[in-house]
């Protein structure tokens, strides 16, 4: 029986985060691993967004901000433990992403990039700004999750970097299931839909603006998510978690992968979060490969890596 | 009683007065034609009734119901779907998620139950893949299901998008040119899937420019030119009325001349 390609992105995906450690030579790999599924969980909502219902979104990061600081700052205020308190951040920013949702998805193309970057700066703005309450540029500290020495204690013994690998790739693997199982059910297919025609969609009955708005509340709470492990295994956060820049990497990610693969573009993740550290001999020409790689691929494999790459090989099958 | 009834229905793009005070109406299982020649006005119309163009005069009657400006889809829920002349298939979707598609009012549930794959929700799937299945057989495409929509050819998409419109169960159903880009032997096909379907009782409104294919369907024509209508009636009548033959038919006899010298 051939598998379900459901079934076959979860299996490589559990597959390579279970073998990977085996090849890992120092500590220091489990750090670069979570912070790949950390990257690859805020991809993933943005194959929701972008893959699925084809709108773009600049902005994106100021979600993971939001979801970064409820976890340095519900502990402290609301006495929340930081479990709650990364819930209580994705439950903001699905609101915010409703409210602010609501007006910009009116917004096609470029407009709406330029209006959801607004947002993005905007929240990056107000945590740079509010510096009584974030700390300002120089970030706050984050409470520890705590659950590493729930682990212990029944006999499960991880070093924080092994924990967070292990956590971290665990979640990544939940937020991907939940992705592909949208995929096949009919409210990714609305989304396909009005991706591939929006007058079709709505004459067979798709409202499209509240489609567009399932999509950009869940991956706003992807992108929370992510924020919030982010947050909770540096133990540490600035305003960049909200930053522009953080923004267009999350696109980058998702496209260069493949935004209409959640395979694709966890594997767009895990390229721009490792490369750059490969790219180091070419020393300060690093930023400078890292650009010509980005065009390359996309001049030469447009639907992005992994969808070029199969299509390839299914084509010589053939 | 009339399940469709279009008064007095106009818009106008700019200066140009694209469609103007046309009228007709359309009872149950009737198949009701538009012609005219091109830029007549034809799709303009089809646009204003399925909610796509907000008209600037007139009203669209469904079943007693006032639902002129009404989003396309809320017209179907309603019960009014519709193809496009211009094909807008969902490219990259499989030939079988299209049709799925058609059934989105009968298949929605939660996003929750969609996101943790519940029974309820793949019962919902299974159901409308079911019935796609079984359109499809009927436009002739069940052996293209799992095909990628953007690989047939053209006149295959063309009944692509009326087994997806058929999908909605609808009650009326408005057909942009279904017959284009197909050739005889699909353009009969198509010829007798209208038919059965309005036997079904849903009223049809065409258009088309294969003239026999009307001639031999319409229990109606209305007759356009230049956004206004110039006759109305069965088709004997109309394949007789100087008006007609001269705005089209005699175009038409014009182009055929030009075509085989
Ligand atoms: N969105 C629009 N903006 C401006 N003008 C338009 C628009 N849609 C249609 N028109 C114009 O309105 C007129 C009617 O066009 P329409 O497409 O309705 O004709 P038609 O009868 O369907 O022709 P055909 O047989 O070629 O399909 C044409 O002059 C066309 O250029
Ligand atoms: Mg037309």
């Amino acid at each position: 029986m051939r598998l379900s390609s459901k079934v076959t992105t979860l299996l490589i995906l559990a597959a390579v985060i279970a073998i990977a450690p085996v090849f890992f030579p120092s500590s220091y790999y489990f750090r670069v691993g979570s912070l790949i599924f950390v990257n690859g969980l805020a991809v993933t909502g943005l194959v929701i967004l972008i893959g699925y219902a084809g709108q773009i979104s600049l902005g994106h990061a100021g979600f993971a901000g939001i979801g970064a600081y409820a976890c340095a700052l519900a502990p402290v205020h609301l006495g929340l433990h930081p479990a709650f308190a990364a819930l209580l951040g994705a439950a903001l920013s699905a609101g915010i992403a409703f409210l602010v949702g609501r007006p910009i998805l009116r917004l096609k193309g470029y407009y709406l990039a330029v209006a959801s970057l607004g947002f993005g700066i905007l929240v990056s703005m107000v945590l740079s700004n509010e510096a009584q309450l974030t700390g300002g540029p120089d970030g706050m500290a984050v409470p520890e999750l705590g659950l590493r020495g729930a682990l212990k204690a029944i006999g499960i013994d991880l070093s924080n970097t092994e924990f967070w690998y292990a956590f971290s790739g665990f979640v990544l693997v939940l937020g991907a299931w939940l992705a592909l199982n949208l995929h096949h059910s009919p409210t990714g297919r609305a989304l396909r839909a009005l991706h591939g025609s929006e007058v079709a969609a709505r004459t067979v009955g798709v409202d499209v603006a509240h489609y567009k708005l399932v999509a950009f509340v869940l991956s706003a709470v992807y992108a929370s998510v992510s924020g919030s492990l982010l947050a909770l295994q540096n133990k540490f956060i600035t305003p960049d978690v909200a930053g522009f820049m953080h923004s267009i990497e999350m696109v980058t990610m998702t496209v260069l992968g493949g935004a209409g693969s959640v395979l694709g573009a966890i594997l767009g993740a895990a390229i721009l979060t490792t490369l750059p550290q490969v790219l180091t001999i070419f020393q300060e020409y690093e930023q400078l490969m890292l650009g010509l790689v980005m065009m390359l691929v996309m001049i030469f494999m447009r639907e992005g890596l992994l969808p070029s790459i199969t299509r390839r090989i299914r084509g010589r099958g053939e | 009683m009339s399940l469709l009834q279009i008064e007095g229905l106009g818009i106008d793009f700019g200066g140009l007065r694209a469609v103007n005070d046309v009228g007709f109406s359309l009872k149950p299982g009737e198949i009701v034609s538009v012609i005219g020649p091109n830029g007549a006005g034809k799709t303009t119309l089809f646009n204003m009734i399925s909610g796509v163009y907000a008209p600037a005069r007139g009203r669209v009657v469904l079943d007693g119901e006032d639902v002129t400006r009404m989003p396309p889809h809320l017209l179907a829920r309603r019960g009014l779907s519709r193809t496009f002349q211009n094909l807008q298939i969902f490219q990259s979707m499989s030939v079988l998620e299209n049709a799925v598609v058609g059934h989105h009012l009968h298949e929605r549930g939660s996003v929750f139950a969609d996101l943790f794959s519940l029974p309820a929700a793949r019962r919902r799937s299974k159901a409308s893949e079911d019935s796609a299945r079984a359109l499809l057989d009927r436009v002739g495409l069940g052996r293209a299901a799992e095909q990628e929509a953007g690989s047939l050819s053209y006149g295959a998409l063309k009944r692509l998008e009326i087994a997806r419109a058929l999908a909605l169960k609808p009650r009326v159903l408005l057909l942009d040119e279904p017959a284009a880009g197909c050739n005889a032997v699909e353009t009969e096909e198509i010829d007798h899937l209208i038919a059965q379907v309005a036997a079904e009782g849903v009223s049809i409104l065409l258009v088309e420019h294969d003239m026999k294919m009307v001639m031999r369907i319409s229990n109606h024509i209305v007759v356009l030119d230049h956004g206004e209508k110039i006759a109305e009636g069965e088709p004997a009548a109309i394949a007789r009325d100087p008006r007609v033959i001269e705005a089209y038919l005699g175009a038409q006899a014009t182009e055929a001349k030009h075509a085989d010298g």
